[in-house]
């Protein structure tokens, strides 16, 4: 039997009358980098809170690095890093100090070797008495990461990392984690980029608090089962305003100089588009994206849960 | 998970590194004991006036005349009754209709004449202390004024002498039987009460405001840890303002120390930590700061009313009273007044130690179950 890093089943959480994350499963093998993705207040931040025991779930079994996730989660965190959404470092401690309580808290044997590792992994050295709280928002998400990695985790819940983050510290960041997931660490990883999401292994979907797809970034394009076409040439914004509310036509996105027309139904697509593709435009049937699949996903999620 | 000292350190550290950069916080945690501190000492010094008193002229002579006429004119005290009998003196006393009577002795005069000192007698509601000191003096000069007016031809000598009588001073009701020294001691005891419990109050309240408190609950640290850790700072502001309010107390208003300073060093500790608690307790209820602020008064309100520092305990309806007796801060200042005033030891404080510690233990229990290790 493999064994996984996350493991969990039936996870339910509810706040008052209302379901937030709803029955929801997840396998992340070890070493690998899994992405969480969902429209604002679907239930990512819930869902991460609950694995870390941050928030006791009313339903679900299952095992977080072969512990069990409800009963163990004193000894789980001991051994995972959770970064939060919102900055939760104390703005009042300098850099340095910040490092240092964390280092405590987890009770580090070479404390001040590990602050100091970590703060030139950071880049921030000369910057180490700095107060948090003056750090750009950039700076502070790094200033983050590199506290919840102080304690040399087994598994990183990173809850939107890169939110804010310049595009070169992004890429950075993104190479960082997957040298470390070499190394054998496991992340969790929630985000709204769809860059970020086609660089992890595998990823989940979730809407409304449902889980709508997951595995690779391919399997969850099949899964989306989204046909797209990809215009071309002149006068495309006419077009879109003519081909727009047609029967099959889901999504009419215009880019700098092409035109995206998907559907989750082929044949009614093809249907409707077909007196345009002979037109003075280019047509050409394409890959969908991952945007547009998700898209797609929680327009029929909308559907089904609301 | 088991309560960890090397985590329990990293708390403290940390919570004096943050009260050393909030200077605002800290400069109040100085600041507003001393300005209690100079304004109630202010108080002390300001002369009641218009204290309601009772005369009883047993000796109807020029001389009582004289006295009473001079009552009248004085503007600390306000002539209410002409007592028949020294029943009907003891009554008004009882009642609280006056706060002094004046008694002149049957053959006050005659003796005065012969030079044989007579006895005047001033009776003080003392449970207002603060009143009594000074109107022996307010008394005693007033009488000299008096005679000086009268004494005239051959009683011009006795004049020179100095008072040529004696002034018997009786404190009824105050079960203490101290001056307005009181209320400096009693001050330190108001003090911690307000300043710990608001500080402590606000330290969980503002962890979970500032979204820290989501961090803090996913590393691996213990409720217990958070708590006495977010204590032990507090207890060092709490005895900077002990030592405040004892320098103050000996160098600016004399108050006499007649018991050990040490054993009371000791046994602040105990009624620091109870307030701390409180505060903690409130700050693990509380939903935001604001909160947390309403309860620290909700607490503080009671405290000041019922523990006999604005009025006097024995004084107060049994329910009141029963109030008082749950307060730690009705018997902080019975240990701190017993200590400095009466010169009590360990033994004598005894009986008043007891209920703060179980107070402390009660509120910590409550404290440590409310704090919630999840963000639920
Ligand atoms: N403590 C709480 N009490 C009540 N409702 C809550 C609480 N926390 C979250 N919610 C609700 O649960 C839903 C899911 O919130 P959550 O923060 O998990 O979403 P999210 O997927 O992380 O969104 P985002 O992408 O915006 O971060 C939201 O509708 C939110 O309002
Ligand atoms: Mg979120």
């Amino acid at each position: 039997m493999e064994t996984f890093a996350i493991d969990v089943r039936g996870v339910t959480k509810k706040f008052g009358t209302r379901t937030v994350v709803n029955d929801i499963a997840m396998q992340v093998r070890p070493g690998e980098i899994y992405g969480f993705l969902g429209p604002n207040g679907s239930g990512k931040t819930t869902f991460l809170r609950m694995l870390c025991g941050l928030l006791t779930p009313d339903g679900g079994e299952g095992k977080c690095l072969g512990l069990d996730f409800r009963s163990e989660s004193a000894e789980i965190k001991k051994r995972v890093g959770y970064m939060t959404q919102k900055f939760s470092f104390y703005e009042d401690l300098s850099i340095e100090e910040n490092l240092d309580f964390i280092a405590r808290l987890y009770m580090m044997p070479q404390r001040k070797m590990a602050v100091e590792k970590s703060l030139e992994r950071l880049g921030m050295v000369e910057r180490r008495k700095q107060l948090a709280g003056t750090l750009s928002g950039g700076w502070k998400q790094r200033l983050a990461l590199a506290a919840c990695l102080i304690h040399e985790p087994q598994l990183l819940l990173l809850d939107e990392p890169t939110a804010g983050v310049d595009p070169k510290a992004r890429r950075d960041f993104w190479d960082e984690i997957h040298k470390l997931a070499a190394s054998g660490l496991t992340f969790l990883i929630t985000t709204h980029y769809m860059d970020e999401a086609s660089r992890c292994n595998r990823l989940a979907y979730i809407a409304y608090g449902n889980l709508l797809a997951s595995g690779t970034v391919a399997e969850v394009v099949k899964a989306g089962g989204l046909t797209t076409w990809e215009i071309s040439g002149e006068n495309l914004a006419a077009l879109a305003e003519k081909i727009r509310g047609l029967p099959g036509v889901e999504q009419v996105v215009a880019f700098g100089t092409t035109l995206h027309v998907s559907g989750r139904n082929a044949e009614k697509l093809n249907a409707s588009v077909s007196p345009f593709v002979s037109g003075a435009q280019r047509w050409e049937k394409i890959e969908s994206g991952l945007e547009d699949v998700f898209i797609s996903l929680m327009e029929a999620a909308k559907d089904n849960f609301s | 998970m088991s309560f960890n000292f090397q985590r329990l350190f990293a708390i403290v550290l940390k919570e004096f590194i943050q009260m050393r950069r909030d200077r605002l916080t800290f400069g109040m945690m100085i600041g507003v004991p001393m300005i209690q501190l100079i304004l109630f000492g202010y108080a002390i010094n300001s002369n009641p006036k218009h204290l309601p008193t009772a005369v009883y002229a047993a000796d109807n002579s020029v001389f009582s005349r004289s006295f009473i006429w001079g009552l009248r004119n004085s503007s600390y005290f306000d002539l209410v009754r002409e007592a028949r009998s020294p029943a009907e003196i003891n009554k008004l006393l009882a009642e609280n209709k006056v706060q002094f009577a004046v008694t002149i002795p049957v053959d006050f005069s005659r003796k005065l004449v012969r030079g044989e000192k007579p006895d005047l007698l001033l009776e003080a509601d003392a449970t207002d202390p603060s009143a009594v000191g000074f109107a022996q003096a307010a008394v005693s000069g007033l009488v000299a004024t008096v005679l000086n007016r009268d004494l005239l031809g051959p009683l011009a000598k006795l004049r020179a002498t100095a008072p040529p009588f004696n002034i018997v001073a009786h404190q009824h009701y105050n079960p203490e039987s101290i001056s307005q020294y009181n209320i400096v001691p009693g001050l330190m005891g108001v003090m911690l009460t307000m300043t710990m419990i608001m500080i402590t109050g606000l330290a969980i309240t503002r962890e979970r405001e500032r979204g820290t408190m989501e961090n803090l609950l996913s590393t691996p640290v213990h409720p217990g840890e958070v708590i006495v850790g977010k204590i032990i700072p507090y207890i060092m502001v709490g005895y900077v303002q002990v030592i405040l309010v004892l320098l103050a107390a000996k160098f600016l208003f004399n108050v006499p120390m007649l018991g050990s300073v040490p054993l009371l060093f000791l046994l602040v500790l105990l009624f620091i930590v109870a307030n701390l608690a409180v505060g903690i307790t409130f700050s693990t209820v509380a939903k935001n700061q604001l909160q947390a602020v309403q309860m620290a008064f909700f607490f503080f309100l009671p405290s000041l009313l019922l523990s006999g520092y604005m009025f006097p305990f024995r004084g107060m309806p049994g329910w009141a009273q029963n109030i008082g007796e749950c307060l730690p801060l009705t018997h902080f200042l019975r240990v701190v007044r017993g200590i400095l005033l009466k010169g009590n030891g360990l033994a004598e404080t005894l009986p008043d130690l007891w209920p703060i510690a179980l107070f402390l233990t009660v509120v910590l229990i409550i404290g440590i179950k409310r704090y919630r290790q999840t963000l639920d």
